[in-house]
């Protein structure tokens, strides 16, 4: 038995899936507004755009994971509803996640096999499940044993074993979220070869990377995706890294222009600051150095896993740092507690706001005033009063459309839910505020009202505001600075008459 | 992102509220038919005095339900509570006896009052156990608890040797009457016990809805992550709940030992169980965050007048498990309803 016996049949180039006007809505959220692309045979179709433009949606659809709310699939000509990524699989779709879904405990033979073992009479039978994984691993051309548990293989060759549990699988579609973000200059290369290899045999291969250049190297087809809508869709000969750009980041749409509002001395600086890594070699953090003035709007540019959510972390309390200093208007403030940090008048905006900035159970009145509870206790109690002015005021200052505070929250859409973060922590009155990509999942025309909002409370109140984003068109807007961070260093600094090519240049993003 | 909203009902008819009515009423409802049940079936059902004898009982698993209360806000679990009462009643007991000092040569009888403040402290501590294992040490509250359920009741078995203390009456001559005040004595016709309760799921209630440790639990039980980076001292609120629920079980053992006027150490065996299921049936959800003192009062009562009235009607004991067993069924299955539609 040849594992690919059923793949190569029909000619290179032609059309194997396509996706038809396909849309999802989540409630109030159109994380896709109808998509169309086409999935050729034995060619990489790459998905390009910004965090929140609906590439993972869209892929989540394409595999089966996620049902669209309107629109078709369509698989060798005929329409097809997946009932589940299981069901995709049997078709010949599979996925290889970002975060790989294996079994670190369990040996590469059993990771390959796993939920889908060869049964006999008598149980599983390993020795041929054995013989098929030696025969991928030689068409993959991976030296790789059997029967070697999966956490003793680099971050690379577990990419591979997932791939080899794909092909195994039969798949004619292979759809790979982010390959390369983990992996070494050489192991892309690997990787590269045994994309190659595939296309060779008539697996088409739809590919996600934010490495602009590297996907331009492997791909044959672009698709440009932009909140939720397919801007852009090319075969590789015609387009070139800025032409993805452009696509990418659109016609400049108007994030707004740094608020001429007065400077004052530094409120906020982190000196030398190291954050170790969570694997327990290296740093996130590495020895960075950086300062906001009391009314200036900084930005930190960088990919994922760049540091600046540990650093921002860091500065708020969660995570320990093994050395350096966070400073609050020239006060090292390294040893307070969250809660300490906030009434001292530093305060974070999280990054996840499902995960970390709220709470679902609660209404809008309460996650807003979650963090100032304080301000409207009166000896033992709280007011109601006092706390029904306090959400009121939230919510007319940061604009939440909502019916009002009593509301639950996950009856607003993100954009807003992301105002009542935002809201919460200025209920605070706080003299800095860091916010790790605010503008993550948000659609366009509430990002600008974020930005407006980060200007104004710069402007007015003299707040000191950091934020970081992964989208280059969201540093050029409110930001007098932009610091770009790579590895846990910073790369560069830029004003604010910067271009979008330098500060991805200094980002490590497209240029070598 | 499955959270993002249902918006409310569209349409609104007038079917669609009365489902939902009875839905988020429905621990409220459950008890107003148990009632109507059991009055039909029996004529001594339906009357003040059985109501109030009743209530007395219900104060037991009432007083261990509000305790309970707190740590499934907090997104936590306290198997621990029926041995705590067991231990709280064996140390109220114990006291009772009176405390030999051998080196003063000397029988130390403290006051009642006395006695109540040191089982409290007994409960609080137990609590307080948890508490540090689960918040400081990272050890699953199911496991740290069940923990505690054997150890306490081991204490418990060991310090009476398995034996039953009673005759907690006291004497006038040592100055330590009116332990069975608690159990037997009523106040305007209430039994102590059901005021007890009243009062303490006030004062709980109150505290849930109107003060700042309040608005913590529920932050912190319905996103913990969200609530730690808000600054809400998210430890402290952890140990706070287990600390409250070891007393309210300590005050719990003190009421019910006072009601039997004796104290063994196998008093209120598998009790956190139905403690448990007080709180479900009045409608809090296990992952945290949402519930109140009310619903689970509710819950409370609900457990109490079935279990009564089938006694009363003259059902099985086997028989009584039975119906229990399949209204907490019943309950989890109807939250999963209301809280299922909204996702998490």
């Amino acid at each position: 038995m040849t594992v690919h016996q059923a793949i190569s049949t029909g000619t290179t180039g032609e059309v194997v899936m396509k996706a038809r006007d396909v849309a999802k809505h989540y409630g109030a959220v159109k994380a896709l507004k109808g998509v169309n692309f086409d999935i050729h045979r034995g060619q990489v179709t790459t998905l390009f755009g910004e965090n929140g433009a609906g590439k993972s949606t869209l892929m989540k659809i394409l595999s089966g994971i996620v049902t669209p709310t309107h629109g078709e699939i369509i698989l060798d000509g005929e329409p097809v509803t997946f009932h589940g990524a299981n069901d995709a699989l049997a078709r010949g779709v599979s996925i290889i996640h970002q975060e790989l879904a294996l079994a670190p405990n369990m040996n590469v033979r059993d990771n390959i096999f796993m939920g889908r073992e060869i049964r006999t009479a008598r149980g599983v039978n390993f020795a041929e499940e054995e013989r098929v994984t030696r025969e991928l691993m030689l068409e993959l051309e991976e030296d790789i044993d059997p029967l070697t548990p999966l956490e003793e293989l680099r971050l690379g060759q577990q990419q591979i074993v997932e791939i080899a549990r794909a092909l195994q699988a039969k798949s004619r579609i292979l759809i790979m979220d982010e390959p390369t973000s983990a992996l070494s200059a050489s192991e892309v290369e690997v990787l590269f070869k045994v994309i190659r290899d595939l296309k060779a045999k008539g697996v088409s291969i739809v590919y996600i990377s934010h490495h602009l250049e590297e996907a331009l190297e492997i791909t044959d087809h672009a698709v440009v995706l932009r909140d939720g809508e397919m801007t852009a869709y090319a075969p590789r000969a015609e387009i070139d890294l800025e032409w993805i750009v452009r696509n990418m980041v659109g016609e400049n749409f108007d994030l707004g222009s740094p608020p001429a509002s007065e400077m004052g001395a530094p409120a906020f600086s982190v000196e030398n600051l190291c954050v170790p890594d969570p694997s327990g070699h290296g740093l996130v953090v590495d020895h960075l150095s950086l300062e906001v003035k009391a009314g200036e709007i900084v930005c930190i540019y960088g990919l994922m896993g760049a540091g600046r959510t540990e650093m921002m972390e860091t500065a708020a309390g969660r995570l320990k740092s093994t050395g350096g200093a966070v400073k609050l208007h020239g006060q090292d403030i390294s040893g307070l507690s969250i809660a300490e940090r906030i009434n001292a008048g530093l305060v974070l905006v999280p990054e996840d706001r499902q995960k970390d900035g709220l709470v679902q159970t609660m209404t809008v009145g309460q996650n807003l005033s979650l963090a100032s509870i304080g301000a409207f206790t009166r000896g033992l109690f709280t007011s109601r009063k006092a706390e029904a002015k306090v959400v009121d005021d939230s919510i007319r200052e940061v604009t939440v459309k909502t019916d009002g505070g009593a509301a639950m929250i996950g009856s607003l859409s993100g954009g807003n839910q992301q105002k009542v973060v935002i809201g919460k922590m200025l209920a605070t009155q706080p003299e800095v505020i860091l916010l790790d990509e605010p503008s993550r999942g948000i659609d366009i025309g509430a990002k600008a009202e974020v930005f407006k909002l980060l200007a104004e409370t710069a402007k007015n109140r003299g707040l000191a505001v950091l934020y970081s984003t992964s989208e280059v068109g969201e540093c050029l807007s409110v930001a007098h600075r932009i610091i770009v961070m790579h590895r846990g260093r910073i790369s560069a600094e830029f004003d604010h008459t910067a271009t979008k090519e330098q500060i991805m240049a200094a980002s490590g993003e497209a240029v070598h | 992102m499955a959270d993002i909203s249902t918006s409310k009902p569209a349409g609104g008819g007038v079917n669609m509220n009365i489902g939902k009515i009875l839905l988020e009423g429905r621990a409220f409802f459950a008890l107003v038919a148990i009632i109507i049940v059991f009055s039909i079936l029996s004529p001594v059902y339906f009357s003040v005095g059985n109501f109030l004898i009743m209530s007395s009982h219900v104060a037991i698993f009432g007083l261990l339900a509000i305790g309970m209360l707190l740590v499934i806000l907090n997104g936590g679990i306290d198997l621990s509570v029926g041995s705590t009462l067991g231990l709280s009643g064996v140390i109220a007991g114990y006291l009772m006896q009176g405390v030999e000092i051998p080196s003063a040569g000397i029988i130390l009888y403290p006051p009642v009052w006395a006695v109540v403040v040191l089982t409290i402290c007994l409960g609080a501590f137990v609590g307080a156990i948890n508490g540090v294992l689960i918040a400081f040490f990272k050890v699953p509250a199911f496991v740290a608890t069940l923990g505690m359920l054997y150890v306490a009741r081991g204490v418990a078995l060991l310090m009476t040797n398995g034996l039953t203390y009673n005759n907690l009456g006291g004497s006038d001559a040592l100055g330590n009457t009116g332990f069975d005040w608690l159990g037997f004595n009523r106040i305007g016709g209430v039994p102590i016990g059901v005021i007890v309760l009243a009062i303490v799921a006030l004062v709980i209630g109150l505290v849930l809805a109107r003060t700042a440790f309040g608005r913590w639990l529920y932050a912190s039980g319905g996103n913990e992550r969200a609530a730690e980076l808000s600054g809400v001292p998210t430890r402290s609120v952890k140990i706070s709940v287990y600390v409250l629920s070891g007393i309210c079980a300590a005050i719990a053992g003190l009421v019910l030992s006072s009601q039997l006027t004796s104290a063994g150490p196998t008093a209120g065996t598998t009790y956190e169980l139905t403690a448990i299921a007080a709180v479900v049936i009045g409608g809090a959800a296990l992952t945290g965050g949402r519930g109140n003192v009310r619903g689970t009062m509710l819950g409370a009562f609900v457990i109490g007048f079935l279990s009564d009235g089938l006694v009363i009607i003259g059902v099985s004991a086997y028989w009584q498990t039975v119906f229990t067993g399949a209204v907490i069924v019943l309950a989890v299955l109807l939250n999963s309803l209301q809280y299922g539609s909204k996702g998490r």
